[in-house]
This record gives C-alpha cells, structure tokens and sequence, in this order.
C-alpha cells in the first residue's frame, strides 16, 4: 500500500461520505440533570472547521455527539470516528481515547505498538497513515480539540 | 533569450505583443541554474514546483552571491571607516540601484524592508503618525480624519488589507472596496462612487495571487488621481513575473518581496515617489535612521535612511539585489510570454470533470497563478493527491479570506509558475488532477 492509501484508508473515505454525528441537534435543557456544551473550532491555515455538541447525563457519561463542519475528507471522518467512539462512553474513557489518539497522532506513522490501545481506538487506527504527513494532524485533531472544549465548557469535567 | 516585444505594464495583456517566450535550450538553461530543482520527492520523483507565488526558488547566482558577501564583506553598512563598511556599503547601495532600475524607480525611491507587509505597514503607520501630527505640515497628505475613506479591493491578500483596517480603526477613516466579478476581476462599473473626494488612499493588487488576474493599474491610478488620492500598489505577484516600471505606472507607493522573485526571505522593499517619502514621517524609529538626536529630540534623515531603522538585513538585500540582475538579464517581457504560455496549459483544467477554475479563463491579463475546486473533494485532499505524484501546490485561502468567501469556498488549490516552470510540468499536473476524484470515489 502507498503512503497515500495509508492515509486514506477505506474507512476514512467512507466517514468522509457519509459521516456519523452530523448535524447539530438541540441541547438538553439542564432540568434534565444533563450537561452541555457547544464549540466551534477552526485550523486557521486551510478553513476547516467544526462545531461541536456534547450531551453528558448526569452520570457523567457522553449521551450524544452532535456535529456541523465542512473540511478536508481526515478532518470530517475523524470527527465522524470520534462520535462513534465517545457516544456513551464515561468521561474517564473519553480523556483515555483523546490522549491515545494524540499518541497515535505523534507516532509518525508507527501506531501505538499496543494492541489494548489500539482496540479501544478501534477504526480510529486507520488514521495511523496521517500521522507521517505533519501538515495533516490538525485536520485529524480538529473534532478531537472540539470535544475537549465543548465538555469543558459544559462544566462536566469539573464534576466528574 | 529574444525579447523583442514591448510588453507595456499598465492596461496591457503581459505578453500580448509578439513576444517569445523561453526556447527550450534557454528554459533548460535557467533550470540547470536552480539546484533545488534537481532534487526528488516522494519517493524518488521529480520535483514539479508549482508553488511560486508562495515563495519560489532560488537561483546559485542568488546563493553564491549571499555567501559571498558573507566570507568577503560582511560589515555594518553606512558606519565605520574601515574598508569592509566602505564594501559592504557599496554591495548594499548597489543592490538597491539594481532593485529600483528593475522596477523603473530612482535609487532614493526604494526602501529596504523586511518584506512586502512590512512596506505596507510602514504606509499605514505613516499615515497614523501624520493623523496625529507627526511629520508637521510637509506630512499633510497623510493626515486621516473621520469621514476620510481607504479604498481596498475583495481582490486583496490580507497583506493589503488588514494594515488598512487596522489605519481605518486607529483614524476613525472609513473602509471601502471595490468588488469583483464573477470571472475574477475587479469590478469597475461603480468606481466613481466608490473612489470620490472622501478618499486618501486606493491601495490595490497588481496581479491577484488568487486568480492570476492583472488589475487594470492605468484606469484605477487615474480614478485615485482625480480625487487627489494616493495609490499603494501591492506588487509582490507582478514584479517577479511580467515587466514592471512603477514610474510608468504612476503609483505613489508599491510594496514587493524578495522571495517570491528568486531572492531571499528576510527582504522586501518599499517604492515611494521621492517628493512623497520627503514627506512621509516614520514609522519604526531607532539607530541608523537619525540626523541630530538630543534628549529632547530627534531630526530625522532623509529616505530612504529615515524608513531603515537598525541594522539592516544587508546579505539578503545584496541577494535580493542579484535576483533582481538574474531577472534583468532573462528578459521580463519574455518572462511574462512564458507565463502566458503556461498559463494558457493550466487553463485546460477546465475541461476536467468536476474542476472548477477561480478566476479568468482567457489568458488576457492574468498570469499562470491559477486556483480552483474539484467536486466533493476538499482542496487538502486535492493537494495532497498531487503532492503525492511529487507536485506541489498550495492549498488553503492563499491569504485571502474576503476572495474566497465572495466565490462561496473556504479552500481553493492553487498552481503557479515561475520562470523555471515548463509545460511538461503543468500536463503532469494535469494528469495527477485528472485521476483525483476518481480516488475519493466522487461521482
């Protein structure tokens, strides 16, 4: 496989068509014990960007991952990936998954060389391949970055 | 190399008259002269370079020249009296003689700069310091008042624009810009209510590092002259690739960059009419730029010296200084026929399904800078594609957000040319175009 199908994965095409997450829904009203936060991220240097919505319940889980942007095909599939990845999961998990994909995306294209790692990023491995191209992990980190922000600014990391 | 034609700035199409271009032996012959073009990428492919109107390569001559001066000459300029200040005075006076014989300007009318933005700053910035009283009344023209206007166009990289918005908020002046059309051009049917007496400064691109597009120079200087407006021309585009004489074009005030005209980083230079940087105040003050300083006060020293604060970048105006020679010699007019001819190839990627060309689709005034978007692919994708096959393109908003959003894109790709650019290389950045969407499955 070429260095370019190494980053372009099938599966990251196949987020970038017909990506999960997208499309803003509303947030739940805080009467409903949840917490919820919006953020609009962009990389300043190509014009992509996202806005992000996180839904926490009051267990302090991710209830739903909602999501707007328009960008290259590794910035819209990873968020997509991520949305998968995060949907229900505690907030203990999701810090896990945001520091082992920003592992993987310092990995210069090694991967994480552990397997428990990798199976829990599941197909957000496929963007192993976008880790040797420097100019393209923020693409990769956009909808990452936007999730952090959005659950800070929920005030869930500052329960849980 | 032929260059018989007079190829006229101003109104006029670069190359419309019979011009040559380059034969093939000159073109081989200016390539062997960029040893950066030997190189591969990707795995052993040949570099295809079509990234000049970000920055281009360089020349030995340019390198050579730069090493030199610092084995031989390397001293501080206009101080000292021993022989290596005398030297290294003389290679950095003579570096702006040859810089401002090349773009038909006196000697005293170019200013060293770090780069263009800095020589549009420096402007902006007098004008701040005239509005508040500085440079007493030989500094009146460039006095703003609220209700004065600054007319831009949506054309503009943000280099000549933000230093203006920026005038506009530290004045009270009001902002205003001239639109552009559909194919890329700058729009003229409203000029006349849109440079009126309220304006002091029209400050424009010479050529659009976006769309290729020349701007017509000869109809706007005369518009700004009517009204008594002074013209800033952002000429970083058109300098390195078609002739220029800023004499002949009447503007007041021009900005272009070393690096983009097969010099170094680290340089650039102001043009300004004589008369007005007499008057002009400055900007950055400090060592180098002072006649008589007390602990009161400071008289300050003619231009160019007074815009040259501190010690100046001198090996980089010396290689910028021999860019400028390498260029003479080749011959701008037949410069500017190469780039129409290339420019002519990059256009057929119009005919490719799913691309869609940003600007002016006749080669008529514009240059081989030419962007565009493929159906359903991001520009990234598009450019990492090529970069993939060893072709290099620019991908993004080219610094030019305002032009981007006007055509509905947030992300155009972009290939540009340069002196060392041939045609073989525009149909291989056809071919690897042409096999994009295919690879990202578009329909």
């Amino acid at each position: 496989m070429s260095t370019l199908e190494q980053m372009y994965q099938q599966v990251i095409l196949d987020h970038a068509k017909h990506p999960v997450g997208r499309g803003l829904v509303d947030l739940p009203s805080a009467d409903q014990g949840h917490l919820a936060g919006e953020s609009h991220q962009v990389n300043p240097t190509c014009g992509d960007e996202v806005t992000l919505r996180v839904d926490v319940t009051p267990e302090g889980s991710v209830a739903g991952v909602s999501w707007e942007g328009q960008g290259c095909s590794i910035s819209q599939a990873s968020v997509s990936v991520m949305t998968t990845l995060v949907e229900g999961a505690p907030l203990a998990e999701v810090a896990r998954l945001d520091r082992l994909f920003h592992d993987l995306m310092s990995s210069r294209g090694k991967g994480l060389g552990d397997d428990d790692a990798e199976d829990a990023l599941g197909d957000a491995t496929a963007f192993t391949g976008v880790s040797q191209y420097p100019a393209r992990i923020k693409c990769a980190l956009l909808g990452w970055a936007a999730l952090k922000d959005s659950l800070a600014r929920s005030g869930a990391l500052a329960t849980s | 190399m032929t260059t018989t034609a007079t190829v006229r700035p101003g109104d006029t199409a670069p190359g419309a008259a019979s011009a040559v271009g380059l034969s093939t032996t000159e073109l081989a012959a200016v390539r062997a002269d960029f040893p950066l073009l030997e190189r591969t990428v990707r795995g052993g492919q040949p570099l295809v370079y079509l990234d000049s109107a970000a920055t281009s390569q360089k020349p030995q001559v340019v390198l050579d020249t730069e090493v030199d001066f610092y084995e031989q000459r390397n001293a501080a300029v206009h101080r000292g009296a021993h022989q290596l200040a005398e030297e290294a005075t003389e290679a950095f006076e003579q570096a702006r003689a040859a810089v401002a014989a090349f773009v038909g300007a006196d000697e005293g009318e170019i200013v060293w700069q770090p780069g263009a933005t800095a020589a549009i700053n420096v402007v902006a910035y007098a004008f701040s310091n005239a509005s508040l009283g500085r440079g007493g009344e030989a500094a009146v023209r460039f006095r703003l008042a609220p209700g004065d206007e600054i007319v831009v166009t949506e054309a503009e990289h943000h280099a000549n624009l933000v230093p203006w918005q920026e005038l506009c908020a530290r004045t009270g002046a009001v902002l205003r810009w001239i639109p552009v059309t559909d194919d890329g051009r700058l729009d003229l049917a409203d000029l006349d209510r849109i440079v009126t007496e309220r304006t002091k400064v029209l400050a424009f691109g010479h050529v659009s590092n976006v769309t290729g597009a020349v701007a017509p120079v000869a109809t706007l200087v005369a518009a700004a002259r009517r009204v008594g407006a002074l013209t800033v021309l952002d000429a970083c585009q058109s300098v390195p690739n078609m002739p220029v004489d800023f004499h002949e074009l009447g503007v007041d005030f021009a900005a272009f960059s070393g690096h983009k005209m097969l010099g170094p980083t680290g340089v650039g230079a102001l043009y300004g009419r004589r008369e007005l940087l007499e008057a002009m105040p400055p900007t950055v003050t400090g060592g180098s730029m002072v006649e008589v300083v007390t602990m009161e006060s400071t008289t300050y020293a003619p231009p160019p010296q007074r815009f040259e604060a501190g010690t100046q970048m001198v090996a980089q105006t010396v290689g910028m200084g021999c860019a400028a020679q390498y260029l003479g010699e080749l011959g701008m007019a037949g410069v500017a026929q190469h780039e129409t001819e290339l420019a002519a190839e990059m256009l057929k990627i119009a005919d490719i399904p799913g691309v869609r060309v940003i600007g002016p689709l006749d080669t008529a005034d514009r240059l081989a800078v030419v962007s565009f978007v493929v159906d359903g692919v991001h520009a990234h994708d598009v450019g990492q594609v090529l970069d993939d096959k060893g072709i290099a393109v620019r991908v993004g908003h080219h610094c030019a957000q305002p032009l981007h959003r006007r055509f509905g894109v947030a992300a155009t790709a972009r290939a540009s040319a340069s002196v060392y650019t041939t045609v073989e290389e525009v149909v291989a950045f056809r071919e690897a175009l042409a096999g994009v969407r295919a690879f990202f499955g578009a329909e």
